[in-house]
C-alpha cells in the first residue's frame, strides 16, 4: 500500500470541495482557540508587564518564568497539564497563553522603555499624573513595538493551536492529524495540505490586519510627503 | 494528587523504564541524536548564504519574509507533510521525515538571525577595515563575524531549542524519541506515562537552553550592545513587511 | 516669587551633595539664569522647583506658599517646563501639543482653540504648522512649539533647562531674541539653566553662578557679575575676555561721551589742524550747534585759510546712545581711525574713542 503511494494524487480537489463546511468549521474553531489565547495572553502580559515597569526587580523574575514557560516544548507542557485538567479546551488555552507571555512582556516593556526619557519627563512636569501618562502618552508610542509583539504570538499560536489537535482540539491541527493517520492515501496528504495551507492563510491574514491597524492607530509614524 | 506524584516518580524509579528499546536511555539518545543532525545540518546550510548577503547588506525583505514564513508554518503540519514527502522520495518512515521537517524549521531563524547580526556591524568598524587594506573576505572572517558571533550563536541556540521541543512531535511519524512517552501515554490513557513524558521532554529542552547559555557566557565575548542570549523578538519583526 | 531657602538634595547612595544649603530668591517677572559647570546641580535646582525632584532638606516657596503642600501634578500645570530635547510628544500634532496643560485643566474647545492660534502667533509659528506632527518640524520650530506649549497656560512661572542647547548658533542667537522679545511683552518670571556663560549674560536680569556641590558662588546682575567677580572660580568661570563682554551690557548712554575732533565753522585751519593733533587723527569734523556738518581730511584743507567751503564727507556709521559699547567698539576699529560718531536722530551728540572704550574694560 505504501510503496504504491507515488502514483496517487497528493491532493484530491474532489475531497476539498466535499468538506468546505468541514474546514470552515476547522477554521472558525483555529480562529476562536487563537483569539482566546492571544486575548488573555495579552491582558496577563499587560498586568505583568505593568508590575516589572513599576518594580524594576520584578522584570528578572517574569521573565524567567515565562522563558521557562516557553522554553518548554508544547507537547510537554499538555503532558503536564492533561492529568490535571483533561482533555479540554482549558489545557489547550492554558499552553496556548503560556507561551504568548514572554513574547508580548518582552515587547510591551522594550516599547515603553523605548519611549523617550524626555517625552516623559516633559509630560510629568506639564502635570500629567501617573495613570495618564500611562495611557496617554507611553502606551501610543510603544504601539508599535507592542504589534511587533502581538504579530508575534498570534502567528506562533496559530501555529500551536494546531498541536492541540493531540489533545482533541486543534482547529485545523485537527485536519492535519487526521490527514496523517491516512497518510498513504490522497485524502490523508489532502487533508494535511489543506490543513497547512489555511493556517498559513490564517498567519498571513492575521498578520497582515494588524500590520493595517497599527498603521491607522499611530498616524505619527506615517512619512508625509509635503 | 499525592498518588499520581507517587506514581510518577514509582515510574522513574522502575530500571524497567530506563533500559532497553523504549526505555529512557534510547528515547533519549534518539532524540538528542536526529536534533543534533538536523541543527548542524541547517547551519551547514543556512549560514554561508546569511553570511555573504549580511556582508553585502542586500536581502533584508528576504531576510524578513523567510523568518516571517517560518513562522506561519506551523511545526505540527511540517511534520505531518514531511511524512508522505518522505515516502514519496522512496526515504520511508522514521528518521528521514523527522530530519527533513526539523531542518526545514530550523532553516528560517538561523538565516535571519545570522543575517541581522552580520549586516548590523557597525558600518564605520567595516569601513575602517576596508580602510586598512583588509580584503573582503578578511573583513568577513576577521571583523564581521567575529563581532556578530554573540548574535549568531544565538541564532543557532534559538534554532536548536526549537528542534529539541518539535522532535518531540517525531513520535507521530514513528520515529521515537522522548516524544514517544507523551504520545503513546494518550494513546493508551496513562497520565503517569505522559507525565513523565513531559517532565523528561521539558528537560531536555531547558537542558539545551542552558547548555547553551554557558556555552555563550564561557566562549562568546559580547560584542554588541545587545547581551548574548537576548532573542531578536523585536529587531526582526519592526522591520515593515512588505518591502 | 520663587525662595529656596536652605535647600539641600543629596541622591541615595551619594555622600557628597548634589546641591548645598542654596538660598536665591527669584523676583515676579525677572529672568534668572543658573549657570556652572556640568554636574554643578542646575537641574537639579530647577527640578526641585517643581518637584520633579524632591528636595532632601529646606524650603521652597512660591509666593510665600510651600511647594510640598501641593500635589505635585497641580503645581506643575501652573509652571511652565521646557528641556533642552524639548520633549514634543511625538504622537501628537503641533496643536495638541500646545493644547496639553489646557486639556489637562480641562478648559473648553473653543479656549483651548483660540489660546493655541494666539500661541502660534506669539511664537511665529505659521498656522499651516498646527497639524504637523513634530517630526516634520525642523529643529528650530520644535524649539517654538516647546515654548509655546509650556507657555499655554499662560503660568506666571517658566522653567526652562538648557531650552536651546540643541540647536545650531545662528537658530540659537534667534531664538534667544525671541525670548527676550517675549519677555518684554509677557514678564514672565523665568528661570533659564544653561552652562553658556555668553547666553547667561545676553538673558539674565540675574545670573547665579554655581560651583560643584550647588554651591552659589555669585548672585548678581551680569554686568556686576563682570565688573567685580566675587571670587576666582567666577572670574575663571566668566572667562579671561570678560572685560570684553561687559561691553556687550553697557550702552553708549551710560557713559560720558567726548566732543571728538570737531570744530564750529568758520575756524581757521591752523585752529583745525591742532585740534586733529590732539587727537592723534588725520581728519576733522565741523559740527553748527548739535548738527553734525560732515567731515574732511588734513589734506582737504591744504591751501585753504578757514575751514568753511571745504568739501565735506558725511558720516557712514552713527551710533546711537542705545547701542553697547560692543557695537561702538566695533564701528570705532572699522573706521581706522579709533572713534565714532553718536547720534540720537539727526543731532550729534559726542564722539567715542577705543581708549574711551578700553577705559570701560580695564575698570
Ligand atoms: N537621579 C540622580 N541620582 C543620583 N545622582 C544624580 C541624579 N541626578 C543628578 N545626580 C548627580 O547630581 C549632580 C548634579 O546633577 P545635575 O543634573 O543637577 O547637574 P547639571 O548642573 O544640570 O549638569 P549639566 O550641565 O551637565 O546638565 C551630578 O553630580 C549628578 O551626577
Ligand atoms: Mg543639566
Amino acid at each position: 500500500m505504501i510503496a504504491q503511494a507515488a502514483d496517487q494524487p497528493f491532493v484530491r480537489w474532489d475531497w476539498i470541495v466535499d468538506h468546505v463546511d468541514d474546514i470552515w468549521a476547522a477554521t472558525w474553531e483555529h480562529i476562536v482557540l487563537t483569539a482566546i489565547a492571544v486575548g488573555v495572553g495579552f491582558v496577563i502580559s499587560l498586568a505583568l508587564s505593568m508590575l516589572a515597569l513599576r518594580h524594576r526587580r520584578a522584570y528578572g523574575p517574569i521573565t524567567w518564568v515565562t522563558g521557562i514557560l516557553y522554553t518548554i516544548p508544547s507537547l510537554a507542557l499538555f503532558a503536564f497539564l492533561v492529568p490535571i485538567t483533561g482533555l479540554t479546551t482549558l489545557t489547550a488555552e492554558i499552553g496556548l497563553v503560556s507561551y504568548t507571555l514572554l513574547i508580548l512582556i518582552r515587547n510591551i516593556v522594550a516599547g515603553i522603555d523605548g519611549v523617550p526619557a524626555s517625552v516623559r519627563e516633559s509630560a510629568v512636569g506639564m502635570g500629567y499624573t501617573r495613570r495618564r501618562l500611562f495611557l496617554e502618552i507611553e502606551l501610543p508610542l510603544a504601539l508599535p513595538v507592542i504589534v511587533a509583539g502581538i504579530r508575534i504570538a498570534a502567528v506562533t499560536t496559530i501555529g500551536l493551536v494546531t498541536i492541540t489537535a493531540l489533545i482533541g482540539k486543534g482547529g485545523l491541527g485537527f485536519l492535519i492529524l487526521r490527514g496523517l493517520n491516512l497518510f498513504y492515501s490522497p485524502v490523508g496528504t489532502t487533508q494535511i495540505v489543506v490543513g497547512t495551507v489555511m493556517s498559513v492563510i490564517l498567519a498571513v491574514a492575521v498578520d497582515l490586519s494588524l500590520v493595517g491597524a497599527e498603521r491607522a492607530m499611530t498616524p505619527w509614524s506615517r512619512r508625509r510627503s509635503r | 494528587m499525592i498518588d499520581f506524584v507517587g506514581d510518577v516518580v514509582a515510574w522513574f524509579l522502575d530500571p524497567v523504564n530506563w533500559v532497553g528499546s523504549g526505555g529512557i536511555v534510547s528515547r533519549t539518545w534518539e532524540h538528542v541524536q536526529i536534533s543534533a543532525f538536523s541543527t548542524v545540518a541547517a547551519a551547514a546550510v543556512a549560514l554561508p548564504p546569511a553570511i555573504w548577503m549580511g556582508h553585502r547588506r542586500r536581502g533584508g525583505i528576504v531576510a524578513v519574509a523567510v523568518v516571517n514564513i517560518g513562522r506561519a508554518v506551523p511545526s505540527f503540519a511540517i511534520i505531518a507533510l514531511a511524512l508522505p514527502i518522505s515516502i514519496r522520495l522512496g526515504l520511508g518512515l522514521g528518521f528521514w521525515p523527522t530530519f527533513l521537517a526539523l531542518f526545514a524549521l530550523a532553516l528560517p531563524p538561523m538565516f535571519t538571525n545570522t543575517y541581522t547580526g552580520i549586516a548590523e556591524v557597525d558600518p564605520a568598524l567595516v569601513e575602517a577595515a576596508r580602510g586598512m587594506g583588509m580584503t573582503e573576505t578578511q573583513i568577513t572572517t576577521r571583523v564581521e563575524i567575529p563581532v556578530a558571533a554573540p548574535v549568531i550563536v544565538t541564532a543557532i541556540r534559538v534554532s536548536a531549542v526549537q528542534v529539541v521541543a518539535t522532535a518531540t512531535l517525531a513520535a507521530l511519524v514513528a520515529w521515537g524519541g522522548l516524544g514517544r512517552f507523551i504520545i503513546d501515554g494518550f494513546a493508551i490513557q496513562d497520565n503517569v506515562m505522559v507525565f513523565a513524558g513531559g517532565l523528561l521532554v521539558a528537560g531536555l529542552a531547558i537542558a539545551t537552553e542552558l547548555a547553551f547559555a554557558a556555552f555563550e557566557r564561557r566562549f562568546v565575548p559580547t560584542t554588541t550592545g545587545r547581551s548574548a542570549g537576548e532573542e531578536l523578538l523585536v529587531d526582526v519583526t519592526v522591520a515593515p513587511q512588505h518591502g | 516669587m520663587i525662595e529656596l531657602t536652605e535647600v539641600t538634595k543629596r541622591f541615595g547612595g551619594t555622600t557628597a551633595p548634589a546641591v548645598d544649603r542654596l538660598t536665591l530668591t527669584v523676583a515676579d517677572g525677572e529672568v534668572v539664569v543658573l549657570v556652572g559647570p556640568s554636574g554643578c546641580g542646575k537641574t537639579t535646582t530647577l527640578k526641585m522647583i517643581n518637584r520633579l525632584i524632591e528636595p532632601t532638606s529646606g524650603t521652597i516657596s512660591i509666593d510665600g506658599v510651600d511647594v510640598t503642600g501641593l500635589e505635585p501634578h497641580e503645581l506643575r500645570r501652573g509652571i511652565g517646563y521646557v528641556i533642552q530635547q524639548i520633549g514634543l510628544f511625538p504622537h501628537r500634532t503641533v496643536r495638541e501639543n500646545i493644547a496639553t496643560v489646557p486639556r489637562l485643566l480641562g478648559w473648553d474647545r473653543a479656549r483651548i482653540e483660540r489660546r493655541v492660534r494666539e500661541l502660534a502667533e506669539t511664537t511665529d509659528l505659521g498656522d499651516d504648522m498646527l497639524d504637523r506632527y513634530p517630526s516634520e518640524l525642523s529643529g528650530g520650530q520644535r524649539q517654538r512649539v516647546g515654548v509655546a506649549r509650556a507657555l499655554a497656560a499662560d503660568p506666571p512661572i517658566l522653567l526652562m533647562d538648557e531650552p536651546f542647547g540643541a540647536v545650531d548658533p545662528i537658530v540659537r542667537a534667534k531664538l534667544q531674541d525671541e525670548l527676550l522679545e517675549l519677555q518684554r511683552r509677557l514678564r514672565k518670571t523665568i528661570v533659564l539653566v544653561t552652562h553658556d556663560i555668553d547666553e547667561a549674560i545676553k538673558l539674565g536680569d540675574r545670573v547665579a553662578i554655581l560651583s560643584v556641590g550647588g554651591h552659589l558662588e555669585q548672585y548678581a546682575p551680569p554686568e556686576e557679575l563682570l565688573r567685580a567677580p566675587a571670587n576666582d572660580f567666577v572670574a575663571d568661570f566668566l572667562g579671561s575676555d570678560r572685560g570684553i563682554k561687559r561691553l556687550s551690557l553697557i550702552r553708549i548712554a551710560d557713559i560720558d561721551l567726548e566732543p571728538g575732533p570737531v570744530v564750529p565753522p568758520g575756524t581757521d585751519v591752523d585752529r583745525a589742524r591742532a585740534v586733529m593733533a590732539g587727537y592723534d587723527t588725520d581728519w576733522v569734523a565741523v559740527v553748527d550747534g548739535d548738527r553734525m556738518l560732515g567731515w574732511v581730511t588734513n589734506d582737504g584743507l591744504d591751501g585753504r585759510s578757514t575751514i568753511d567751503g571745504v568739501d565735506l564727507e558725511p558720516f557712514v556709521t552713527r551710533l546711537t546712545p542705545n547701542n553697547t559699547l560692543e557695537e561702538a567698539l566695533d564701528a570705532a576699529i572699522s573706521s581706522h581711525t579709533a572713534i565714532a560718531a553718536v547720534f540720537d536722530g539727526e543731532r550729534f551728540l559726542g564722539m567715542i574713542t577705543v581708549e574711551r572704550i578700553s577705559r570701560e574694560i580695564v575698570r
